[in-house]
């Protein structure tokens, strides 16, 4: 198995005729990607030819979905647009909405997460790299040739970190690696990742990357502690970077946390996970804990 | 549409520490967002200059107190706050706070405004709960002292309600706040109506903080923002085109200033070896790899953060080099790239050509970590064009601690 992710999701992709949408349709689709179609109301009835396969665009995520089954959307909207992007993969009810666009308005994806309430759809993202079942499916821009499947859940609001450490593991191999992108608000959490890898009988180690601000890696080691037998190596940034421009006093009282990498790590290690202190050193304390 | 720079840019980044998007207004700054959403405020105007401090003054025509612009606390403390009774005091008090230092901010600008004498203080603000993925409005009814000091020792004096992103607050929400505070009966609907209004600031302004303290009655019952902090979501520049004028440019390091000028995701740090990379969280690794190894050399720390993203072009790259070269302080580079969504050949490629580019300018060593799509091919590219200043190592732990050598 897999999380969120397998060999039978039918993805369409929002944005898809776009420059960035259209770069990464064409890499889905040859990963083995299972992409069904594309949205764009102003070119709805058309199709797209990526390398001899031909990918039809639909009006609307709903249209789209009932013509195809697609049950995963990848979404490539420009920030001014993504808000409504969203809100209709929402409204659509798909089971799994990927936002790759980096820069929307912390407003649009509040609004949206807010809106998404009590609704069908897990929504990953925004500013974030997609996940990959490697093997079996991949939304998003996570490069496919890193690695193979494998046993090891990933979970990380860093791009290239997520890359990085694959590539590290790259002979054990992934059950699914999911970038959860590093905005201050974002759909799908560590602990969900942490709660879904918990449950894939696939998944043996897990993986977490996290990084300064805010408190979801306080949260997800607490969250460790109770709920999560399984082994997990820990990988936190921004040991040295300054202190940002951030929310001021009254973000520090809400947060509860002064949101450092030393209080991420700290709180990670009295939940028992093992903290590297390189990517490489996290890595090898992932081999030594799953003996490869 | 075309895609925005940071779009080209790939998956570098957003939020807090090194990925922040979000930018403070200075006081007179936040005033002036404030009272143009309608919310009251008093008289008053920004000066550079002890003159234009007495003009202000003088059009107040009464008692003005002259406030240090600076964006950190304490400024009372500092010396940064003083009540002037006319115009040539003002001029005088404008002329001892102007270059004042307070903990490393010079004050560039004064803000004049009338004093107010004040009956009581009160506190508002609405900002993102990050971890409740919601907005929060805050409020109590003991303004005037610091915010996380009556958190820690009255919480029950802060009300805190969650505001749903999706409906926002209106004068029934507003006052379902107003009343968790325990606002007093005589300015209760006052207070509603400036709820409203700082919704209307944070909402229309896509603000991730709008904070009012105090909030203050004055002796005649009127209830106005005396001092607000304001900090705006730069991500939403599309549809804020008004904030551009609000950066902040002078405060600027003069090579973040030029970074920025060529779009380049950069922060100066304090250290001696300069880097760069692909992606926030990498680059964000990479410092601390670099703090860790030079932990060996005498405490050798990184120069700066510089975040090319995924494209990683020869002219990105060269435009990189150019600006942490230029550093006096830097000794050695270490570029630390994952080809991701780029090839290794096309950065190895890149770092030729930004070589052959800089020419003479470039006479600090580098030190190269490549690694991921087509890696040998890259590598192969660095060691035929066997540059003298470019060392590859292949792990990246290896590449920060020859980094750390090099520049101890």
């Amino acid at each position: 198995m897999s999380i969120f992710l397998n060999e039978n999701s039918k993805v369409i992709v929002q944005g898809m005729t776009g420059s960035e949408g259209s770069k990464h349709t064409q890499r889905m689709l040859a990963s083995g990607t299972a992409i069904v179609g594309g949205v764009n109301p102003r070119k709805a009835g058309t199709s797209v030819d990526f390398d001899g396969a031909s990918v039809p665009v639909f009006g609307g995520v709903a249209e789209a979905m009932k013509e195809t089954g697609a049950d995963v959307s990848v979404i490539f909207v420009p920030p001014p647009f993504a808000k409504a992007a969203a809100i209709e993969a929402v409204d659509a009810q798909i089971g799994l909405a990927v936002v790759i666009t980096e820069g929307i308005p912390v407003h649009d994806s509040t609004y949206v997460w807010a809106h998404a309430q009590g609704g069908a759809t897990r929504i990953i993202g925004p500013n974030c790299p997609g996940l990959i079942s490697p093997g079996r499916s991949n939304a998003g821009i996570i490069p496919a040739n890193i690695t193979k499947q494998g046993k090891i859940g990933l979970v990380s609001k860093s791009g290239t970190l997520t890359y990085q450490m694959m590539y590290e593991l790259r002979d054990i191999g992934f059950s699914t690696a999911v970038g959860i992108g590093g905005d201050p608000v974002i759909g799908t959490t560590h602990i969900d990742c942490l709660q879904a890898f918990q449950d894939d009988p696939e998944t043996e180690a897990i993986v977490m990357i996290g990084e300064i601000g805010g408190d979801a890696e306080e949260r997800a080691a607490d969250f460790i502690k109770a709920n999560v037998t399984k082994p997990v190596v820990g990988y936190v940034a921004g040991f040295t970077a300054p202190e940002g421009k951030t929310m001021g006093h009254a973000g520090a009282i809400v947060s509860g946390s002064a949101g450092t990498a030393a209080a991420k790590q700290e709180a990670l290690e009295a939940a028992g996970v093992k903290v590297g202190k390189t990517p490489s050193e996290a890595a090898r304390l992932m081999r030594e804990l799953v003996g490869a | 549409m075309p895609p925005t720079p940071r779009e080209r840019r790939g998956d570098g980044g957003v939020t807090s520490g090194l990925r922040c998007l979000l930018v403070d207004l200075f006081e007179y700054q936040a005033r002036d967002v404030l009272a143009s959403h309608g919310v009251p405020v008093l008289p008053g105007g920004v000066a550079e200059t002890p003159e234009q401090a007495e003009a202000i003054a003088r059009e107040i025509g009464q008692q003005v107190v002259v406030k240090a612009q600076v964006k950190t606390g304490g400024r009372g403390k500092a010396g940064g706050v003083k009540l002037a009774a006319d115009a040539d005091e003002a001029r005088a008090r404008a002329q001892d706070i102007l270059g004042l230092d307070i903990k490393g901010h010079i004050t560039h600008k004064v803000m004049v405004a009338q004093a107010s004498d004040i009956a009581e203080e009160y506190y508002f603000s609405y900002l993102l709960d990050r971890s409740n993925r919601t907005f929060l409005a805050m409020a109590s009814k003991e303004g005037g002292m610091e915010i996380e000091q009556l958190a820690v020792e009255r919480p029950e004096a802060l009300a805190r309600i969650p505001v749903d992103a999706s409906v926002g607050v209106d004068a029934k929400k507003a006052a379902e706040i107003v009343d968790a505070a325990g606002f007093p009966a005589e300015v209760r609907d006052q207070v509603i109506a400036i709820a409203v209004q700082l919704w209307d600031v944070f909402s229309k302004e896509d603000a991730t903080l709008v904070e009012v303290n105090p909030l203050a009655k004055a002796p005649d019952g009127t209830v106005l923002a005396l001092d607000a902090k304001v900090t705006l979501d730069e991500n939403a520049g599309f549809r804020q085109p008004g904030h551009t004028a609000l950066e902040d440019t002078a405060a600027a390091d003069p090579l973040e200033a030029r970074a920025k000028e060529k779009d380049l995701n950069y922060v100066k740090l304090d250290g001696a070896v300069g880097i760069i990379g692909n992606g926030a969280g990498l680059v964000m690794s990479t410092l601390d790899v670099v703090a860790y190894a030079g932990e060996e050399f005498g405490g050798v720390k990184p120069a700066n953060f510089l975040d090319i993203g995924g494209g990683a072009s020869a002219e990105v790259m060269a435009n990189g080099l150019e600006i942490i070269l230029s550093d006096p302080a830097v000794k050695s580079v270490f570029v630390n790239v994952f080809g991701g969504i780029t090839s290794c050949d096309a950065v190895a490629n890149g770092i030729v050509s930004a070589l052959g580019i800089l020419g003479d300018e470039a006479t600090k060593p580098l030190v190269v970590r490549l690694d991921g799509n087509n890696v040998e091919e890259g590598r192969r590219i660095l060691a035929e064009a066997n540059h003298p200043l470019v060392t590859v190592v292949d792990t990246m732990d290896g590449a920060a601690r020859r980094a750390a050598e090099l520049a101890a």
